[in-house]
């Protein structure tokens, strides 16, 4: 009895933690005059009009266009410079390891507002302004030392006893580093990347900073959109709707990562 | 593309403060090269190494220094010289 | 595990180094320039001291927005800190729905931020909204206009939002606790609570560390959930610390004040980023989490 007392309540638990999803769902099937026109539950007259208009219109798509460039250079960026050096905080002990552990860690708890206005004069310094690389760059600022910080502690269950007999046998570190030692934590590599493609991904406030037109991510275009006048909810909705995709694909591949990424505590 | 330094707007105070930490931290690590030092319990309630204790004791500067900016109206030459007390106790005894 | 000692190791930490050195120091210093000068175009600028330093502190916008702050985080953590550990303890711990709970809690932490906010906003709007609309059947709600009902939906959004992290991490610590545990507690008759209080708690403590820590540290910086959903308003009701320093450093492009707010703020966070890691060392080197 007792049992079912507590599925029943994670169960509306569960209800409680969609139910705001389902109505974003829901508006974003309906079109604007229907959405302000009734109140339904369920969309009786659903069309994929905003989908289509999102779909279609370059003002929009460009959007997600541009936060998908910008998001998979900095994933990029991020793992390559990480995986080292994880490896060689998880190996070895050396001058200033601890401080310079704590140094990253410090950048991925700092407040995103207090780097933004730099961030603006130097890439506006540097002509980068407006270009997905400037965002990629700026997002490894928390994106790097996360990266370090969840690999490491993937790379630290691994016995180190496998890196001794490899140097026996005649590995060289690139070799042993690529061909033996990567392939072993490939799932930490995976919950890795699909860290860092969520936190670039989801940031708002760094990447509007950073971009005019050219650039500029569906994020920042959402909120242009909201303190526009005259708004189309149905629209919002549904934009809104497929910047959820990406994510749940994600999450569908790698939910058995995910919990030992989790577990490791290293979000 | 070239990085100037213009939009940074350096003077003369914030270079001489970012130098004296730069020059700190490259004496601390000398000095950790020519004699290693091990972590120790002080006054603390952690166990520190002088790199710990570095880190505590600007960190506790620079709340000093505000406080003494939020409370009082005194020169903060005064305060410079609290927090270079500071430093010495936490480095020596932390 | 005990290390190798080899300074040649740093060759490898550099490309990190530099990069976010390029991306944290060399802003940070940019800041702290910026602190200490009236600067009203490039190149033109006096030296003011620490004048912004003492309007800033003197400022009460700014005392309040740091006190909603902490106010904000001490909710969020009375809040989500319980029932995360109730849900974990809820969550089924073999077959099918293992998979299916991880997915569904899991769900509202990979949502963009701004996404999150424009959901709340078409979740609780009066006309058009579910939520909005079923309590203004039962007494009069708007987020837009009532400065506690802003704070009620902010609340909800983020016990929404961020309450599956505390749960999948306290989850993640239970699904650690050997079984042998449990069939000792069971043959000593112990009850579900005492179950709880002298094994599961003190267990979970590591993961509930960082749960915690992570928790407020987050909520601390939050910027886009609110921006988006009441931005900043009605008043000043919902404006924290980083929606206020956007205001002055992005918006009236101050960058005096701008800078002199960001140090203040930044050393905030640094003495909590510092707890959180000496908490990290010592979860590290005790227990396994």
């Amino acid at each position: 009895m007792k049992v079912k007392k507590k599925t029943i309540g994670l169960v509306i638990y569960f209800g409680l933690l969609l139910m705001p999803i389902y109505w974003m769902l829901n508006m974003s099937l309906r079109t604007n005059a229907s959405i302000l026109g009734s109140f339904v539950l369920f969309p009786t007259d659903a069309t994929f009009t905003n989908y289509i208009k999102i779909l279609t219109d370059s003002s929009w798509y460009s959007g997600y266009i541009n936060s998908i460039i910008y998001v998979s250079i900095n994933t990029i960026i991020s793992l390559v410079t990480a995986l080292p050096a994880a490896y060689a905080f998880s190996r070895y002990r050396f001058l200033g390891d601890k401080h310079m552990f704590f140094w990253l860690l410090t950048n991925r708890m700092a407040p995103a507002a207090v780097f933004a206005l730099p961030f603006f004069q130097l890439y506006s310094s540097v002509g980068l302004m407006d270009t997905h690389i400037a965002v990629a760059l700026a997002h490894c600022l928390f994106n790097v030392p996360l990266a370090v910080w969840i690999l490491e502690g993937f790379m630290s269950g691994i016995p180190k006893e496998i890196d001794e007999t490899a140097f026996i046998d005649g590995y060289s570190f690139p070799r042993f580093f690529i061909t033996i030692f990567i392939p072993l934590i490939r799932a930490g590599v995976g919950v890795t990347a699909f860290f860092c493609f969520m936190f670039s991904w989801v940031e708002l406030l760094i990447a509007r900073t950073l971009t005019v037109t050219n650039a500029k991510p569906i994020a920042a275009i959402m909120t242009r959109t909201i303190s526009a006048t005259g708004l189309d909810y149905g629209l919002l909705a549904a934009a809104g709707m497929l910047t959820i995709v990406p994510g749940m694909l994600v999450i569908w591949f790698t939910r058995n990562h995910m919990a030992k990424g989790f577990a490791l505590g290293r979000v | 593309m070239t990085l100037t330094l213009e939009w940074m707007e350096w003077t003369l105070p914030t270079a001489i403060f970012f130098s004296t930490i730069f020059l700190i931290l490259v004496a601390m690590t000398i000095w950790q090269t020519v004699a290693p030092s091990i972590e120790r319990r002080g006054f603390l309630p952690i166990p520190t190494t002088p790199g710990d204790r570095l880190f505590i004791g600007l960190l506790g500067s620079a709340y000093l220094f505000l406080a003494w900016l939020a409370l009082t109206d005194f020169t903060l030459w005064i305060m410079l010289g609290i927090a270079v007390v500071w430093m010495i106790v936490v480095m020596r005894w932390g | 595990m005990e290390k190798w000692e080899n300074n040649k190791a740093w060759f490898l930490v550099l490309p990190v180094f530099i990069i976010v050195a390029f991306s944290s120091i060399l802003p940070i210093m940019t800041v702290v320039n910026y602190s200490i000068q009236d600067i009203w175009g490039p190149g033109q600028s006096i030296f003011v001291g620490t004048e912004w330093y003492e309007e800033m502190l003197a400022d009460h916008r700014l005392h309040d927005a740091l006190w909603r702050q902490f106010l904000f985080s001490g909710l969020v953590l009375l809040i989500e800190m319980p029932l995360g550990i109730l849900l974990a303890l809820a969550m089924p711990k073999r077959g099918w729905g293992v998979s299916a709970s991880l997915v569904t809690m899991s769900l509202p932490l990979l949502i963009p931020w701004n996404t999150i906010g424009t959901i709340w906003i078409i979740f609780t709007r009066p006309d058009i909204g579910l939520f909005g609309a079923a309590v203004n059947q039962l007494v009069e709600f708007d987020h837009t206009a009532r400065p506690l009902d802003a704070w009620i939906t902010l609340m909800l959004m983020e016990v929404w939002h961020w309450t599956p992290l505390v749960t999948l991490l306290a989850y993640a610590g239970l699904r650690a606790i050997p079984e042998a545990y449990y069939q000792a507690a069971k043959i000593d008759g112990a009850s579900t609570w005492s179950t709880f209080w002298y094994i599961q708690l003190p267990k979970m403590r590591g993961v509930l560390t960082i749960a915690f820590l992570l928790r407020f540290m987050d909520s601390f910086l939050i910027y886009a959930e609110p921006f988006v959903l009441t931005g900043g308003g009605p008043g000043n009701s919902t404006t924290f610390l980083s929606i206020y320093l956007v205001k002055i450093a992005l918006l009236q492009f101050d960058l005096g004040p701008g800078g002199a707010f960001s140090l203040i703020y930044f050393v905030i966070v640094l003495l909590f980023s510092y707890m959180f890691y000496q908490a990290l060392q010592r979860v590290g080197k005790g227990e396994k989490v």
